[in-house]
């Protein structure tokens, strides 16, 4: 029975993917904005209607020191300390970093390595603590309640001390982004509240249960950089969320703040397909939104900032969709960065793990877990629990490529996945450049209607790997030759300096061997001191020598 | 049970098996039309094709030591069943054999199987049969309900077992010349015409040639090549589930009417006119189902225009200056050459770029 209807799903699935493939090949036929290609995978938003619940504490929090894009972060709270909510318990280092804050009040069990959500289930640093239940909270970073009235650079220090990082999924530290470039003026704000990965729901129910703050947060944005307009993108999948978006921004009565519907297609939630599909232009290749005036922020950060700012709270928690067909109670729940991912899953009525495969992330872009005992980190939007026998990429089986193109047509970058993925499994890495491998945004629109169930973008992701590797042993060679280099060439100048200064000291000393012979006629005493000073004169030369090459 | 973990864990639920057979169902009305015109032969002729491709494509998988499980992809049988709608009703068993191992072995497993064929395997076995086997090829088998013969063709194809005997045994069996119950197709009455010195509109005029024949296929011809409505239907049952794209049959019959309108604008009474050109031969079955191939076609969108294109150009410059009355297959033939080059040279811009 379940195969057949497995089978009647299918169909249905194939029915729904025909249609939208209609849809987009007329777009594209007749020219309009937005972006080329993409897809409408089943959306499988089971979790839309059900409103954000909070997680009880668990017993043991793990914070890894790293859960952004950049440097990690160093420790500065010791074993046994007791921390606060909202302290301030990993520093960031560099530039680019983030701080991390503890989630709630307790103590500090130990400092080590522990999984991390990774597809290489890798280990990283990690507080862990263990809560006292009393979530008392830290209120060193009071609330900036007229934000409009403060310096732009305040705004960004506080959301920089926060730990706020682009909670999409993407985790860039935000008030890099916030920084202004008086050449690249922002001229416009782009809250991305596209959510189009299928089963995700979260920024859904954000934008549904904080509409106000996300308003606000916009607001606090557009005083940050400086920005005229802003524009809250929503595809029309969320009706609801539209009306309660258009309703927020009414009632906090902002100018220049529009609600923009776009139709509902996968990926325009990648940051620069939703700037075309808003402003009909495309940030070009090796430049930044910025520089064509434009920010993106997802809506999930927006709350953050809005909280930072306005409340004074660090990013200490986030929404995540529990969903996936193993998962008997599906949720949209609000937890605590660090929270393991068992004790949520139980939560959901999920105890059993055997069997299952972990997806973090939506299905379309989510990377599976190896290992189960990680935590959700700041990245996590979604966490998916699927049945090992249903999950696609585990179980297809790959066939010869019949060239049908589809893979061109969706491509919402314009590549040639076929053609990539050729020289890229083949490792002729040069020639994939050439296909501009690395303008791949990884979306798995290619490998979501393949017909013959090929991994493309495996294959890209290996190749990059690759390259990247390659180019680091290069640079390694190079750094090593030229180091081999330097140091032939500064012994071969030593030795050239110490046979010239030999040479000069038997000049001289032959020299004063004449003067000595000659001098033997005469009196003995005066004539033995001479070539004592002489050689004494040439040391001191030497050395002026020596010192005078030395800066060089 | 592959070790691949990698995104995206999802697929739309397309397939090799889904798309073969979804061109074998286009086909249908093709070749329905097929037996209504030429009975029991076109019945025979079909399953021996797909049943010869199967068994070839089965015998190279063995010796090749590669899985049998992608014999049950569909597209050894398309491949026969294209090739059986290519050729005249009227060729022997053994001819259509050969044309089967053609296609499989020599045109599709030595290069690799599935995929990595540079050209359409139907049509290369197709020339293979035409080059050996010139007069066989070009003998087209007089249909039932062809106007022109219409009380009593010369012989009724819907009576099996004389059907059998000329099948297996020959026209011979039967007691019939071949030239007894066989006729010229309208472009091999035009290009005969023409070495008479006669123009296509009188050649077609004494032909007792009509529009309205050639589009529902009442007429002389290969298998399925003879009805463009029963074509068009199954092209765009295609064109609507996606499994090909508009731009190669757009472009190419575009370009044969847009060319045929030209020269038979400048000299109406040597040219034959745009709409016989789109209606004649084998350009409907050509532009819908074979240059739309997917392993032998381009697959970015502006080089398949351009591949609609040249076919089109060659389609029309051989059939009005070529030895060939019919220009379809070598045009498609020598456009797959071009297809690494044309896939290398036109590729979709990249964003931002």
């Amino acid at each position: 029975m379940p195969g057949l209807f497995d089978r009647l799903t299918t169909l249905i699935g194939k029915g729904a993917a025909k249609g939208a493939a209609s849809r987009v090949e007329l777009k594209a036929m007749i020219g309009t904005a937005g972006f080329s290609g993409g897809v409408h995978p089943k959306q499988m938003k089971n979790t839309a209607g059900l409103p954000i619940v909070d997680s009880p504490l668990p017993p043991r929090l793990i914070l890894p020191l790293k859960q952004h894009i950049g440097q990690v972060c160093t420790p500065i709270v010791e074993v046994g300390d007791r921390v606060l909510r909202g302290q301030k318990i990993g520093k960031s280092q560099g530039y680019v970093s983030a701080p991390v804050h503890a989630p709630t009040s307790g103590t500090v069990l130990a400092i080590e390595e522990h999984a991390v959500p990774h597809p290489s289930g890798m280990g990283r640093l990690c507080i862990i603590i263990e809560p006292d239940g009393k979530d008392e909270a830290d209120e060193n970073l009071p609330p900036i309640s007229n934000y409009r009235a403060e310096d732009p650079g305040l705004i960004r220090e506080r959301i920089r001390l926060s730990g706020i990082v682009g909670l999409g999924g993407a985790v860039f530290p935000t008030f890099i982004k916030l920084l202004r470039d008086h050449r690249h003026p922002v001229e416009m704000v782009i809250l991305n509240g596209i959510e189009c990965e299928p089963y995700l729901t979260c920024d859904h129910r954000v934008m549904l249960e904080h509409s106000a703050e996300i308003v606000r947060g916009l607001d606090v944005i557009m005083h940050a950089v400086e920005a005229q307009r802003g524009v809250i993108a929503i595809e029309d999948n969320k009706p609801d969320a539209i009306a309660a978006m258009q309703q927020a921004l009414t009632e906090a009565d902002l100018a220049h703040v529009e609600v923009r519907v776009l139709p509902t297609r996968y990926p325009q939630g990648s940051e620069k397909q939703l700037i075309q599909a808003v402003t009909g232009r495309q940030v070009p290749v090796g430049k930044l939104p910025l520089h064509i005036g434009v920010l993106c922020q997802n809506v999930g950060t927006t709350k953050a900032i809005h909280d930072a700012v306005c409340l004074g709270v660090p990013l200490t928690q986030r929404v995540v969709t529990i969903s996936g067909d193993a998962v008997p109670e599906p949720a949209n729940i609000c937890v605590r960065i660090g929270t393991p991912i068992p004790f949520v899953l139980a939560q959901c009525g999920l105890e059993d793990l055997n069997g299952v495969r972990l997806i973090h992330g939506g299905p379309m872009m989510g990377e599976r877990l190896p290992r189960m005992n990680v935590p959700l980190v700041k990245s996590t939007n979604g966490l998916l629990a699927m049945r090992q026998e249903t999950l696609y990429s585990e179980n297809a089986v790959e066939e010869p490529c019949i060239r049908c193109g589809h893979c061109v047509t969706v491509c919402p970058v314009g590549l040639v996945p076929n053609e990539l993925a050729w020289h890229c499994r083949h490792d002729q890495f040069d020639r994939g450049q050439e296909y501009d491998l690395f303008d791949c945004i990884e979306c798995g629109c290619c490998s979501y209607v393949c017909p013959s169930h090929i991994p493309l973008v495996h294959y890209f992701r290996y190749a990059k790997g690759q390259v990247a590797k390659i180019e680091k042993e290069r640079a390694f060679a190079e750094l090593s030759k030229a180091r081999s280099e330097a140091r032939d060439n500064r012994l071969a100048h030593e030795q050239a300096e110490r046979a010239a200064r030999r040479s000069k000291v038997r000049k001289q000393q032959a020299a004063s061997a004449v003067v000595k012979a000659k001098a033997e006629d005469g009196a003995d005493k005066p004539a033995e001191k001479k070539p004592t000073q002489a050689a004494k004169d040439m040391k001191a030369k030497d050395m002026k020598a020596k010192d005078m090459e030395k800066p060089a | 049970m592959s070790l691949l973990i990698s995104s995206p864990h999802a697929h739309g639920g397309d397939s090799i098996r889904a798309n073969m057979l979804s061109v074998i169902l286009a086909l249908l009305p093709a070749a329905g039309v097929s037996v209504y015109l030429f009975g029991w032969l076109a019945l025979f002729l079909m399953v021996l094709c797909m049943l010869g491709c199967m068994l070839s494509e089965w015998g190279c998988l063995k010796a090749m030591g590669r899985p049998l499980s992608s014999l049950g992809d569909g597209s050894a049988a398309l491949t026969g069943l294209l090739l059986a709608l290519t050729l005249p009703a009227a060729v022997p068993w053994w001819m259509a054999l050969i044309g089967c191992v053609a296609a499989i072995v020599l045109a599709k497993q030595v290069y690799g199987g599935l995929g990595h064929n540079p050209f359409n395997p139907a049509l290369a076995a197709r020339v293979v049969l035409l080059i050996s086997f010139p007069l066989h090829m070009t003998a087209w088998i007089v249909p039932m309900h062809a106007p022109m013969f219409a009380a009593v063709p010369p012989l009724n194809l819907y009576d099996f077992s004389q059907c059998w005997n000329l099948f297996w045994l020959g026209p011979e069996a039967i007691g019939k010349g071949l030239d007894a119950i066989t006729m010229a197709s309208p472009l091999g009455h035009v290009k005969t015409e023409w070495s008479r010195g006669v123009g296509a509109v009188e050649a077609l005029r004494n032909y007792d040639y009509s529009y309205l024949d050639a589009f529902l296929g009442r007429e002389a011809g290969s298998l399925g090549e003879t009805s463009a409505l029963a074509l068009l239907l199954g092209g765009v049952y295609l064109l609507a589930r996606h499994t090909i794209s508009w731009h190669i049959p757009v472009s190419f019959i575009v370009t044969v009417y847009v060319l045929a309108a030209l020269f038979n604008a400048v000299n109406p009474e040597h040219f034959a006119p745009p709409l016989f050109h789109v209606l004649a031969g084998g350009l409907m079955l050509g532009a819908f189902f074979m240059a739309t191939d997917p392993v032998s076609s381009p697959v970015t969108p502006r080089g398949q225009i351009v591949f609609g294109i040249g076919c089109g150009l060659l389609t029309w410059s051989i059939r009005s200056f070529g030895g060939y009355p019919e220009g379809v297959m070598f045009s498609i033939l020598l456009m797959n050459c071009a297809v690494p080059l044309i896939d290398h040279y036109l590729r979709p811009r990249v964003y931002g770029k």
